[in-house]
C-alpha cells in the first residue's frame, strides 16, 4: 500500500481535513468532558448525579403533579403514591391571596394599574437611547407618589388600610420604595463621607458604619417596638411606613458605599478640571463627578437592590404578610396543612425570576459601559 | 499701581461676602448641621423620656438580673434553666449566635472554595452544574432557605425510635443529631498540656523555619513537622496518661435519646442554610480571585525552577488571598449578621433571647435593643479591624 501512495513536490501537499475525533460534536465532547482521566471520572460522576436527581424531580414538579382538587386529601387520593406528586391546586386556589394579600376586592384594579404604571416608570430608566427618556424620567421619580397615592387611597380613592397590603404587592411596595428613596440618600451619604468638613464626614461614617454593622432584623424590630418612642407623644404611623423607612435607611448605607467606590475611582484630574473650569461644588459634581462615578457602581447597586429585594421577606418575622408570610398562614389551615415543599418552590421561583433578571441587566450594563480595551 | 481688591471693592451685604469665602462656608453649614443634629437628638430623647413617662416605664437595666422565667432547649456551653437570670439567658444566646456563625464560617468556606474551582473546571458539565446551583441558590432570599432546610430536617427525617443508626453510636433524627460525648477522667490535664505545649512548640518552629528559609534558603516540609509534633506529642501523653478518656453513648429512652451530644435540628437547618447560601457568594469571590492572576505568574514561576505546588503555595495562592480576603470578610460579616434569622426557626440566639422572649416579657424594647444593636456592632467591628489588619500586612508595597 505505501508505494501506491501519491508523492507530492515540498510544498506542495494539498490540505487535510482535520481528523473527525477533533472536530464538531466528537471533538467538543473529547475536549471538555473526557480531556483527563479526572474529568472522565467527573463527568461520569456528574451524569450519574443527575440521573438521579432530574427524572424524579420532573415528574414531581410537573409530570404527576395535580392541577385541581379541593383539598390536600383530594390532592393526594388523585396520586398513585400520596405525596409522590407536586399539589399545584393549593397553589392555584390562592393565587389571588399571594398577588394581592388582604387588599380588598373592589380596589384591585388600583393594584394592577400601580403595576402597568411601574413597568411604564422603569423602562426608561433601564434603556437609554429611548426617545423622549428625560421625561420618562421625570415620570419615573414621580412614581412611588403616584403609586403610594392609588394604593393607600383618599383624595377621591377608598382609603385602604396598610394592614391590608400582602403577597406580591407588599414586596413590589418595599422593594421599590426602598430603591427609588436609598439611591439619592446613598448618594448624598457617599459624598458626605467624602468631604473635607470634619463634622460632616464623622456624621457620615458614624450614620453608614451602625447600619451596615447590625442586622436588618434589628432595625426591622426597632421599626416595630421602639420608633413610635421618639415620636411626639399623641402621634405615631403606622407599621408599613416605619417598616419602609428603616429599609430605606439601611438600603442607602449600603449604596453609599458603593457610591463611595465608584468615587474613589474618579482621578483627581477630574476635580481638578472642574475647577479650573471654574465649576462651583454642585456643578462640579452633577456634571462631572456623579456622571462618572455613578457608571461605574451601576453593577454595584444592581447588586445592593437585588440583596434589598430578597431582604423584603423579613417582614414576615414582626408579622406582616409578604408571599412567605402568607405562605406560612396558608399552610396553618388544617385542608392544605403538609403541603410546605410547593409553597416554597412557588415563591422561590417568583424572587428567582426577578433577582436572576435583575443580574442579567447588571451584567448587560456591564458589558455596555465597558469603553475600555 | 492698584490692586484689583482696590479697584473693584465687594459691594454685596456681609453675609453674602462671608458665604463666598470657602472656609468661613465650610465653619458655618459645619456649626449648622451639628446644631440640627443635636437638635434632633434632644427633641428624640425628650420624647423618649415623655412617653416612657406616660406608658409608665423607666430607663434602666435591672432586669437583667431578674429570673427569665423562658426555656432554651439548646445550651451547649452554660447550664441553664428557666430559674437563671434575663443575662444568662443572654448570653446563652451570644453563645449560641458565635456558635451558629463560627460552624457556619468554617463550612461556607469549605463549600465556597470548593465551588469556585470548581466553577474554574474545564470540565463543561461540572462547570454548568456548579454555575446553575450557584445562580438558583443567590437569587433567593436566605430566609426561604432556612425555612425550607428546617422543615425538611423536621418532616423527612425518622422519629427517633426509627433513627438513622451510624454504628450503634451516632444517630439521625427528627429531633436532632445525637453523637457521644467526650468523658474526661482523672490524668486528662496531661493530654490538655501536652496539647498546648505541642502547639507552642510548632508556633516557634514555623518562625525560625521561615526565618532560615530567608536566610540560607533552606526548607523542612513544615507543615509535616508541625503535625507530626502535634499529634505525635498528644498521643504519646495520650497512653502515658492511661488513656483517661471514655465515651458517654447515647441510648434511646423513651420518646427521645439521653446522654451524648445533642445538636438541635434548628441548629442544623440554621447551620447547613446559612452555610451553602454564603458559600455560593464566597465561590464567585475565589473564582474571581483567581482569574485576577494572571497565568504569566505561573509561567515566571516556572522559568525561575518552581516546583508546581511550590508555585501555588508561594506565588498565586498569597497573591490571589490578597484579592479574595477583603470580600470574604464581608461574607463572613453577612453570615454573622443573617443568623440573626435564627428567630424565624426558633434557633435561640441573641435577638431570639434578649430582643425576642426577654423583651415580650419585660417590656423594655429600648434596653434590650440597646444591648443587640452593641453585640453586632461589637463582632462587626472587630471582623472589619482583623480585615484592615490583614489588608495592611497584605497590601502590595509600592514604589
Amino acid at each position: 500500500m505505501a508505494d501506491t501512495a501519491p508523492t507530492y513536490e515540498v510544498g506542495q501537499h494539498p490540505d487535510m481535513p482535520p481528523p473527525r475525533s477533533e472536530v464538531g460534536v466528537l471533538g467538543w465532547i473529547k475536549h471538555n468532558l473526557f480531556s483527563s482521566p479526572l474529568n472522565v471520572v467527573m463527568t461520569v460522576l456528574a451524569i450519574g448525579f443527575l440521573w438521579v436527581l432530574i427524572p424524579p424531580l420532573f415528574e414531581w414538579i410537573v409530570l404527576d403533579a395535580i392541577w385541581t382538587a379541593d383539598s390536600r386529601k383530594e390532592c393526594w387520593d388523585k396520586m398513585e403514591v400520596p405525596e409522590g406528586a407536586a399539589c399545584w391546586a393549593f397553589i392555584k386556589g390562592r393565587f389571588q391571596l399571594f398577588v394581592y394579600g388582604f387588599y380588598p376586592h373592589a380596589s384591585r384594579w388600583r393594584v394592577n394599574l400601580s403595576f402597568v404604571l411601574l413597568v411604564m416608570a422603569i423602562v426608561p430608566v433601564l434603556y437609554d437611547n429611548m426617545p423622549g427618556r428625560k421625561y420618562g424620567l421625570w415620570y419615573a421619580m414621580a412614581f412611588p407618589f403616584i403609586a403610594g397615592w392609588l394604593l393607600v387611597g383618599g383624595f377621591g380613592l377608598t382609603p385602604v388600610d396598610t394592614d391590608q397590603f400582602g403577597g406580591i404587592m407588599l414586596t413590589f411596595v418595599i422593594g421599590v420604595t426602598g430603591i427609588s428613596f436609598s439611591l439619592p440618600i446613598g448618594i448624598l451619604l457617599a459624598l458626605g463621607r467624602r468631604s473635607k468638613m470634619p463634622v460632616l464626614r464623622i456624621l457620615c461614617v458614624m450614620f453608614i458604619e451602625f447600619i451596615r454593622g447590625v442586622p436588618l432584623i434589628a432595625l426591622l424590630f426597632i421599626a416595630s417596638t421602639m420608633l413610635n418612642f421618639f415620636l411626639p407623644p399623641g402621634t405615631g404611623f403606622d407599621l408599613l411606613i416605619r417598616v419602609l423607612i428603616m429599609v430605606t435607611l439601611f438600603a442607602s448605607a449600603y449604596i453609599a458605599e458603593v457610591v463611595r467606590g465608584g468615587l474613589q475611582a474618579i482621578p483627581r484630574g477630574q476635580h481638578e478640571a472642574a475647577d479650573a473650569l471654574g465649576l462651583t461644588f454642585t456643578k462640579a459634581q452633577a456634571l462631572i463627578i456623579l456622571p462618572q462615578a455613578l457608571k461605574i457602581s451601576i453593577p454595584g447597586i444592581v447588586n445592593t437592590f437585588i440583596g434589598l429585594f430578597k431582604d423584603t421577606t423579613l417582614v414576615l418575622i414582626i408579622g406582616m404578610l409578604d408571599p412567605l408570610g402568607i405562605g406560612r398562614a396558608s399552610l396553618a389551615d388544617a385542608v392544605w396543612a403538609g403541603l410546605a415543599r410547593e409553597v416554597y418552590l412557588f415563591i422561590a421561583l417568583f424572587f428567582f425570576i426577578c433577582c436572576f433578571s435583575m443580574s442579567r441587566y447588571s451584567l448587560y450594563l456591564e458589558r455596555k459601559l465597558h469603553t475600555g480595551h | 499701581m492698584a490692586t484689583i481688591s482696590e479697584t473693584s471693592p465687594d459691594k454685596r451685604n456681609p453675609i453674602a461676602r462671608l458665604w463666598s469665602n470657602q472656609q468661613a462656608r465650610s465653619v458655618i453649614i459645619q456649626i449648622v448641621t451639628l446644631t440640627v443634629i443635636f437638635a434632633a437628638f434632644a427633641l428624640i430623647i425628650r420624647n423618649v423620656v415623655i412617653n416612657l413617662e406616660a406608658v409608665g416605664k423607666e430607663f434602666s437595666f435591672d432586669f437583667f438580673l431578674y429570673p427569665a422565667a423562658y426555656d432554651i432547649t439548646f445550651s451547649p456551653f452554660i447550664e441553664y434553666s428557666s430559674r437563671s437570670t434575663h443575662l444568662r439567658a443572654a448570653v446563652v444566646g451570644l453563645l449560641n449566635t458565635l456558635l451558629v456563625a463560627t460552624c457556619g464560617i468554617v463550612l461556607a468556606t469549605i463549600m465556597g472554595f470548593t465551588m469556585g474551582i470548581l466553577r474554574l473546571s474545564k470540565n463543561w458539565l461540572v462547570n454548568r452544574m456548579v454555575y446553575c446551583f450557584l445562580e438558583f441558590t443567590r437569587n433567593i432570599p436566605v430566609l426561604l432557605h432556612i425555612l425550607f432546610i428546617h422543615g425538611l430536617v423536621v418532616t423527612q427525617l425518622p422519629v427517633p425510635k426509627q433513627a438513622m443508626n451510624f454504628a450503634d453510636s451516632f444517630f439521625l433524627t427528627n429531633r436532632g443529631f445525637y453523637l457521644p460525648s467526650p468523658v474526661w477522667e482523672a490524668g486528662a490535664w496531661i493530654v490538655a498540656a501536652a496539647f498546648v505545649i505541642s502547639i507552642a512548640f510548632v508556633v516557634f518552629f514555623v518562625r525560625w523555619a521561615k526565618k532560615l528559609q530567608e536566610e540560607t534558603g533552606r526548607i523542612y516540609p513544615v507543615f509535616w513537622i508541625s503535625a507530626g509534633a502535634i499529634v505525635g506529642a498528644t498521643g504519646v501523653a495520650f497512653l502515658a496518661a492511661g488513656m483517661p478518656l471514655s465515651w458517654a453513648v447515647p441510648e434511646l429512652k423513651g420518646f427521645n435519646f439521653r446522654g451524648g451530644v445533642a445538636i438541635k435540628p434548628e441548629f442544623i437547618a440554621l447551620w447547613l442554610a446559612l452555610s451553602y447560601y454564603t458559600a455560593c457568594f464566597i465561590a464567585e469571590i475565589v473564582r474571581a480571585g483567581i482569574l485576577a492572576i494572571s497565568y504569566g505568574q505561573t509561567e515566571a514561576a516556572y522559568a525561575l525552577g518552581l516546583r508546581p505546588n511550590r508555585t501555588l503555595q508561594l506565588v498565586i495562592i498569597p497573591q490571589a488571598l490578597r484579592v479574595i480576603v477583603p470580600p470574604l470578610a464581608s461574607q463572613y460579616l453577612n453570615l454573622t449578621k443573617n443568623s440573626s434569622l435564627a428567630i424565624a426557626i426558633g434557633y435561640m440566639d441573641i435577638v431570639a433571647t434578649v430582643g425576642g422572649i426577654t423583651l415580650m416579657q419585660t417590656g423594655k424594647e429600648m434596653e434590650t435593643m440597646i444591648v443587640v444593636l452593641l453585640i453586632y456592632l461589637t463582632i462587626s467591628l472587630l471582623i472589619s479591624g482583623f480585615m484592615n489588619w490583614y489588608n495592611k500586612k497584605m497590601a502590595l508595597v509600592e514604589r
